[in-house]
């Protein structure tokens, strides 16, 4: 079963024939978007992680189907004009990774944060990523990371 | 023409090696546009799925694929069989030819692969696969790596080593044996030391089977085109897939071309080959391209690390020098020898740890099993070694009324002395690493272990390891005619940072910014030969390499400047050389390196002069605390501590001490690989638990001794694995150190711990 199915994508419209069997990783593969990524294909590393209505959700864990009508987010997307986000840089200047395929699902669930709490602890900011897993264990550089951004983000909210 | 005048940032005073350079690839890794295998497909492709045995050990007595090939969207459903049709000898392996593409007449262990679907997509495949039946007798397994010495069941009738390594070849048609090889060294004479011995010490350690999961799991896709193959692998040797199948096919090196993007994750899983005999195999029978992407759980059914048992007796005399030590270690290898005899060889040179022993006596057995293959994972068997000689440093150190740390000094290797190899120790700061975090952890100051039910404990531990040698790395340095340059490498980046390490060599060594040099990922057609990208070899041997191809160039330029009637002595930019050489922006230098250190055999006793171009060292220290109530162990604080030479890039290598730390710390506290009748029953993050963020310990320091590598690039030397070394035995020291219980076999649980506490209190937990 295959059903025709609109969504914005990143902020633009987009619209494709998705099937039932399909998850939103493959939806956004065809998409030529491979940021979300399908590991462990449970939900339970994160490495699939993308915002469906302003809710961060695994990928390997939503069907397609379930993306009709909504407004999706994938690591893609922080990017603006060719000026990365603030979580973004601070992942650059932490060195807040080795290998670069669990990131964007940590990005993704760090940016999520700093969008509800103005400037998390050490104690929430592991609970926010408490679902993500880095086999390289960049765990240290990640929490320095996020911590910086937040610091970042309030200097420049007080400019 | 110097380096100085070849620098076209005059002015610029900042060394590149030695800098905190940011990845090279940090933009890409942080916007989700990294390129993985993961993400290609190619016009054409099918999608391949697995159907793996269900039994241990039996024979292939029929495989029924009628009702999958009768499947919508299926095009092939291969068996062994078929595989045999077309390529006479479908055995594959870097160590020996012993594992079939896909299985022959036996299967050897749960998860083995037996046959193949090939499909228009990926759902197709694996619903397909459901629908092939396989009918086995089944045969009697053998698990256990010692029984496996002994038992009358055999994995494989006859030894089939490879004949890549000559210390294999007496082996070769040995018949009705498990033991895949048998490592030996003698040094002195062990039984004369026992009996003089004022006190000896026997113990057996074990280590569970664990699995290296990378985030990314094995992928490889095959594309044939005419009388060529390409394959595009998530793999940390493409130099030798393109050997290893080659030979296969029975084809010369140049008409397979392997391509590697960046890799999510290896640390071993990814070595040698895996995926890619079978999808190049099933390419060519189908003339279509074939992608094969392993699940999660089929990874555990792929590689493992070596579960072991150590066998270790040590004599010591009345001072508490160590006098006498006797290794006997059990390798489990499963049902496929991968690298597990290497591990067994290369890892048995240290067996003995870090001391200075008279008289050593090391026997080191690969076994086959009826489990899934073992390899090679973060230290090449070292961790599981470590963990053995270091919990008995500390329970004899403890037996004699010494202090852990005095009982190390005064037993530790000093640079100038003989190894058990017999090989001369140098360049290893085996002292300095130890001190360091006796002093950052102040083990002189007074520590409170607590006195309610929650108690506290701290322990050190020190390993080290020679490198995997000899081994052969090749560099090409392009420069353009703008003065930009590259580099040219089959070296992998899998996350350790070896694309920027190797670049900032180059920078060094023409006097440009780090930031401008271009590194071409592994691509066999125009990428040199690498060895492989393990065993912290990189950064030695690749990066000679690399400063060999960037000094070639360097003087290939200079040539190039006299040629151009330019006077030696002045300073300008390469890109003026080429203007003023060609007339015009055009012309290209190309500088070549290759490397390999010296290297001397073992003879028959295990001793030679030269048996590692350098030597890994990596402490640990911890403090933690224990619920005597619950058996939890809380590590409060771990200080890591290595020598690594001189470091190209000190963040980057502070990252890999406290990621292999960190890694080590889950083979330690809770990953195993549990078998139910020979099935993996845990092959899921659901119940297979990998450190998380909560996890780590809260104050986690990493410190890099002063020292210079004799012989390395800019006095570096490999550090991927040394923080693993020293994390299970200072864990289990610290355990003993809080509530005074003694564990031997990984990893620590909170079961465990508590067994062991109401054991020792005469109120054993029932089981």
């Amino acid at each position: 079963m295959r059903q025709h199915i609109s969504f914005n994508l990143n902020g633009r419209p987009v619209s494709m024939d998705v099937g039932a069997h399909e998850d939103a990783v493959d939806v956004l593969r065809r998409r030529n978007l491979f940021g979300a990524r399908e590991s462990c294909g449970q939900g339970l590393c994160g490495c699939c992680t993308i915002k469906v209505d302003g809710v961060p959700v695994s990928g390997c864990l939503t069907l397609g189907l379930k993306l009709d009508g909504a407004e999706v987010e994938t690591v893609e997307g922080l990017e603006r004009e060719g000026v990365l986000d603030i979580v973004q840089q601070a992942f650059i200047d932490a060195g807040a990774f080795q290998c670069g395929f669990c990131t964007p699902g940590f990005v993704m669930m760090a940016s999520d944060l700093l969008a509800r709490v103005e400037a998390p602890t050490d104690e929430q900011i592991k609970d926010h990523l408490a679902g993500n897993l880095c086999r390289c264990a960049a765990y240290p550089e990640i929490i320095a990371a996020v911590r910086a951004a937040a610091e970042k983000r309030s200097a420049h909210a007080q400019v | 023409m110097s380096v100085e005048t070849m620098n076209r940032n005059e002015g610029k005073n900042q060394p590149e090696v030695g800098r905190d350079v940011p990845r090279l690839e940090s933009r890409r890794k942080v916007t989700g546009r990294a390129d993985y295998v993961h993400n290609l497909s190619v016009p054409g492709m099918l999608h391949a799925k697995v159907f793996r045995s269900t039994v241990p050990h039996g024979r292939i007595l029929s495989i029924d694929t009628s009702e999958a090939l009768d499947a919508p969207g299926v095009h092939y459903v291969l068996t062994g069989e078929d595989i045999r049709a077309m390529f006479p000898h479908p055995y594959y392996g870097p160590a020996f030819h012993d594992q079939p593409v896909l299985a022959l007449d036996k299967v050897r262990y749960v998860g083995e692969p037996v046959a193949v679907v090939l499909a228009e997509d990926p759902f197709a495949a694996a619903d397909a696969v459901q629908m092939i039946v396989a009918d086995y007798e089944e045969l009697e397994p053998v698990y256990d790596e010692v029984e496996a010495v002994t038992s009358p069941v055999v994995v494989h009738d006859v030894l089939k080593p490879a004949g890549t390594f000559p210390d294999l070849k007496h082996l070769h048609g040995k018949r009705d044996t498990n033991v895949a090889l048998d490592y030996q060294l003698r040094r002195g004479d062990c039984d004369a030391a026992f009996s003089a011995a004022a006190h000896v010490f026997e113990h057996e350690f074990r280590s569970q089977p664990v699995m290296h999961v990378p985030l990314e799991p094995m992928v490889s896709l095959a594309v044939p085109d005419h009388d060529r193959l390409t394959i595009h692998t998530a793999s940390q040797s493409p130099s030798f897939v393109r050997m290893e199948i080659a030979r296969l096919l029975g084809w010369p090196e140049n008409r397979v071309r392997v391509m590697v993007p960046h890799l999510g994750g290896g640390f071993g899983a990814k070595l040698y080959i895996k995926l890619e005999a079978l999808v190049a195999c099933a390419a060519l029978i189908a003339r279509a391209p074939v992608k094969l992407s392993l699940t999660m759980e089929e990874q555990f059914y792929t590689i493992t690390k070596h579960a072991s048992t150590f066998r270790i007796k040590t004599g010591v005399d009345a001072d508490g020098r160590i006098t006498a030590r006797r290794c006997e270690v059990y390798w489990n290898g499963g049902a496929y020898a991968d690298i597990g005899p290497r591990v067994t060889q290369k890892s048995g040179f240290t067996a003995p740890g870090p001391y200075d022993i008279e008289n050593v006596s090391i026997d080191s057995y690969a076994l086959y099993t009826n489990r899934p293959p073992a390899g090679a994972l973060r230290g090449f068997g070292i961790p599981q070694l470590v963990w053995a000689y270091e919990s008995q440093a500390d329970i004899i150190a403890r037996e004699l009324g010494q202090d852990p740390v005095e009982f190390r000094r005064r037993n530790l290797l000093r640079n100038g002395r003989p190894q058990a190899t017999g090989t001369i120790m140098e360049s290893a700061a085996i002292h300095e690493v130890l001190e360091t975090v006796v002093e950052r952890l102040e083990w002189a100051k007074p520590f409170d272990r607590g006195s309610g039910p929650v108690r506290r404990g701290r322990a050190i531990a020190i390993g080290f390891k020679a490198s995997i040698a000899p081994t052969t790395s090749v560099a090409i340095v392009t420069v353009a005619a703008d003065g930009s340059a590259s580099l040219s490498i089959s070296t992998v980046d899998m996350g350790q940072g070896s694309d920027t390490a190797m670049a900032q060599i180059v920078a060094e060594t023409l006097g440009i910014p780090t930031e401008e040099v271009t590194v071409v990922h592994p691509d066999t057609d125009t990428t040199p030969y690498d060895m492989a990208t393990l065993g912290s070899r990189s950064t030695f041997h690749t990066g000679n390499a690399v400063k060999r191809a960037a000094e070639d160039a360097r003087e290939r330029l200079a040539r190039l400047a006299e040629e151009a009637g330019m006077p030696a002595q002045d300073s300008y930019a390469p890109a003026e050389v080429f203007r003023k050489r060609y007339g015009m922006q055009a012309g290209t230098v190309t500088g070549t390196g290759s490397y390999i250190p010296e290297y001397r055999s073992p003879d028959e006793d295990g001793q030679s002069p030269k048996v590692t171009p350098y030597w890994m060292i990596g402490a640990t220290g911890v403090e933690l605390e224990v619920d005597t109530e619950t058996g939890h162990v809380h590590v409060t604080r771990m200080v890591n501590a290595v020598d690594c030479g001189t470091p190209l890039n000190p963040k980057i290598v502070e990252a890999q001490i406290s990621g292999a730390a960190i890694m080590q710390f889950g083979f330690t506290m809770s990953e195993e690989m549990h078998f139910d009748a020979g099935q993996v029953t845990n092959a899921s993050f659901a119940d297979y638990k990998i450190p998380g963020i909560h996890d780590i310990p809260p104050l986690m320091d990493e410190y890099i001794v002063d020292a210079v590598q004799s012989g390395g690039p800019f006095g570096a030397k490999g550090v991927g694995e040394s923080a693993t070394f020293g994390v299970s035995p200072s864990i289990a020291g610290a355990i003993e150190d809080a509530v005074g219980v003694r564990l031997t076999e990984l990893p620590l649980t909170p079961e465990k711990v508590l067994r062991a506490i109401r054991a020792a209190a005469g109120d054993p937990l029932e089981d």
